[in-house]
């Protein structure tokens, strides 16, 4: 099991360190972490994936929430509705004759192309973190040569009003 | 425009600010401009002889005063000598200032001469670190540092400050308000299962309130003693909850846990309810948390969130203040509650057939006969504070504490080389009360360099060494545990700490024999200034009753 943690926390210096070290002290595991700014100056989201049964991950919220820098802590996975996507970008060997093999598989996974040269070309999936894999997994027979990904990056989904 | 100060200079002003009374460090490279200025200081600058001696010497002084004490070391090696006194701090949740110099911030990262990255070194067991860059700044940190270690759970705070930001010139403004958007500690309050616990509270057979250090921390010594008054509720103390009540009270139980009373352990086992307050429930208490206090309904107040649940699973929690949730509980107590004639016939016949535990040793000193001592001629007006081992158990044990912050000793951390220098720490907080310091011959070594401050300022700190020429609570562990092999424990020969106390300008003296306990405590109270009583104890002395480490507190050793 794992929880997806949403962190708004001040963006200064040593605020990565901090939300890893005490995931790392307190004996948790991460699986993902992503961090950007925000629209807000000054504010950074972090977007950590933590390993654990949910009592351990109320414990890892408890425990972020008391850094100093960290304003909130949302525990995306146990309020149950969150939009959470991951970008990978993948090398794949593309000489001519496989070129337009490879051009029908990304555009089943709605793949862009970033980049093409000589021999390879790069593609950019985004998604849900199963499309990812599907789309590495149908790639592979092209010969992947390297991959790049983000983390899981999420927000929480708001829904309408029922007036 | 205000006038022109260097970093250092706005540093100074800062601390004023602060009403910071006394400090406790040791210069260096990355300091020099730091100490210049506090040549002009108006508050006490304390030279020790050690950094980590400063870093205990503050904490001992903030946990006497109840207000942050403050240290300073310079760059690299003096910051990691304070490392152990800032994990003590933050394992106690004691606030605690620590000021580091650094390298300057041109060379910063470049493994300069003692450069060390102490904000990272110590980010694991630290409440924040703050390293300044502009002199301007310094101000507003530095009421940040002691907002933040004093407000919510106290702890310690880290303040960096490069060499080159000590010397910059600035302005010394004095910050209003501080922006903190992710530390609102008085908004952390829970009251929502508030009705639960009265009502458990009310129905309750077997009640036991369980105080821990955060009642110290709360200051909510008074509401305690009325709702164990309200309630009829017998009270057991953790080590760091000792003092929360006067042990003379016939509520109290005295300590529970590994080598607490036999009736506080029992009283937690059998109890239907209990009111935990301030404590995070370690391990050094509850023993297994399986097994722990199987029929009870536990209510938990914490000022800390992260702390319900944490180790073990508590039915009711109440989160903030614990003298302000005391007093709202004690209102809402409306029911009339008993007089609980059988619970307390329970727990008086387990005091009359389980008496502490005591070995005898015909002839000798005994731990317990210098305690019960200590206990008569100073009636418990004193503050005592210990080092970590078996002589801080009998302590905890034997020495009666009759008011809050009396005694002092690291609980969480268990750092040998406390005691000595939180004493010091102690006697600047409150230069009217004697301190005892109660050590074994292996703390007091670590730190022992300090006799020679106490002398140098004429602290008189009573050093009483509980000598059995051993590691003696590793030692006890071997005799029972690891079938009698003292691995390391013994010390073929001991230092002459009478010698020593001498040589560094402080008095010794030496107690072989049992009919000389009374008279050398009273001599060494009575001289004005440092004493080390060197107390030879037998080594075969062990702490009883012992719950083995990990098992039930109900499965006590009371002997060999």
């Amino acid at each position: 099991m794992s929880s997806t943690f949403s962190i708004l926390s001040q963006d200064q210096p040593g605020v990565l360190m901090r939300i890893a070290a005490l995931i790392y002290r307190r004996a948790y595991n991460i699986v993902s972490l992503s961090v950007s700014p925000t629209e807000e100056d000054g504010v950074s989201r972090f977007t950590v994936v933590v390993d654990g049964e949910p009592r351990i991950c109320e414990q890892v919220r408890k425990q972020l929430e008391k850094l100093t820098e960290v304003i909130s802590v949302t525990d995306l996975t146990r309020d149950g509705n969150a939009v959470e996507r991951y970008l990978k970008l993948i090398k794949v060997k593309a000489p001519q004759s496989s070129r337009s093999d490879i051009f029908q598989t990304a555009e089943i996974f709605r793949c862009r192309v970033v980049d093409l040269g000589s021999s390879t070309l790069t593609l950019e999936v985004t998604g849900a973190k199963s499309k990812v894999e599907a789309c590495i997994k149908a790639l592979q027979p092209f010969g992947i040569v390297e991959t790049a990904g983000s983390g899981q990056v999420s927000v929480a989904r708001s829904g309408f009003d029922e007036e | 425009m205000g006038e022109k100060l260097t970093g250092a200079q706005i540093l100074v002003k800062s601390l004023e600010a602060e009403k910071v009374s006394t400090i406790f460090g040791l210069p260096g490279g990355q300091v020099i401009p730091l100490y210049n200025a506090l040549y002009d200081a108006k508050f006490n600058n304390i030279l020790v002889r050690h950094e980590q001696a400063a870093a205990h010497a503050a904490d001992g002084y903030s946990r006497a005063s109840e207000r942050a004490g403050v240290c300073i070391a310079t760059s690299g090696p003096g910051a990691t000598n304070l490392v152990t006194g800032i994990a003590t701090a933050y394992m106690d949740s004691v606030p605690l200032v620590a000021i580091t110099g650094q390298v300057p911030v041109t060379v910063l990262g470049t493994d300069a001469f003692q450069e060390a990255d102490i904000i990272g070194g110590t980010m694991s067991f630290i409440k924040h670190s703050l390293q300044i860059h502009n002199p301007n700044d310094i101000p507003a940190v530095i009421k940040k540092a002691f907002y933040i270690a004093s407000t919510g759970r106290p702890g310690p705070v880290l303040v960096d400050l490069p060499s080159n930001v000590q010397t910059a010139e600035g302005e010394f403004v004095w910050p209003r308000k501080l922006a903190l958007p992710g530390y609102h500690p008085d908004e952390l309050n829970n009251l929502d299962k508030l009705d639960e616990a009265v009502s458990s509270l009310e129905k309750a057979k077997r009640p036991v309130i369980y105080a821990g250090g955060g009642v110290l921390r709360s200051h909510a010594s008074k509401q305690l003693s009325a709702i164990a008054k309200q309630l009829n509720a017998p009270v057991v103390t953790t080590l760091m909850g000792k003092g929360s009540l006067p042990e003379s009270h016939p509520h109290v139980l005295g300590m529970a846990g590994m080598h607490g009373t036999p009736v506080s352990n029992r009283a937690l086992q059998a109890a239907d309810v209990i009111l935990a307050i301030g404590t995070r429930l370690s391990d050094r208490t509850t023993g297994s948390a399986e097994s722990f206090a199987p029929k009870a309904k536990i209510i938990h107040i914490d000022r800390d969130p992260a702390e319900v649940d944490k180790r073990i699973v508590t039915d009711i929690w109440l989160i903030g203040d614990a003298g302000k949730i005391l007093g709202t509980l004690s209102k809402a107590l409306t029911a009339k509650i008993p007089e609980r004639k059988e619970w307390y016939t329970f727990l008086d016949k387990i005091k009359k057939k389980e008496p502490m535990p005591q070995q005898a040793f015909p002839g000798a000193v005994t731990p317990w006969q210098v305690l019960e001592t200590l206990n008569e001629v100073t009636k418990g007006d004193i503050t005592l504070t210990t080092e970590v081992g078996q002589h801080q158990m009998w302590a905890a044990q034997y020495f009666r504490v009759e008011e809050p912050n009396h005694f002092i000793t690291s609980g969480g951390l268990g750092a040998m080389g406390f005691g000595f220098p939180a004493a010091m720490g102690a006697h600047f907080a409150r230069p009217d009360r004697p301190v005892v310091c109660i050590a074994g011959d292996g703390s007091f070594m670590m730190n022992i360099q300090e006799l020679d401050t106490c002398a140098r300022y004429n602290i008189p700190v009573k050093v009483f060494v509980f000598n059995n020429s051993c590691l003696g609570m590793v030692r006890q562990w071997q005799e029972l545990f690891y079938d009698n092999r003292y691995s390391s424990t013994l010390y073929p020969r001991d230092p002459d700490f009478v010698k020593i106390a001498e040589g560094m300008g402080a008095s010794g003296l030496r107690v072989e024999k049992p009919e000389q306990v009374e008279g050398a405590i009273e001599k060494a109270l009575k001289i004005d200034g440092p004493v080390v009583v060197d107390f030879k104890i037998p080594q075969e002395a062990c702490v009883f009753p012992m719950v083995p480490s990990g098992g039930c507190i109900s499965d006590m050793i009371f002997s060999k």
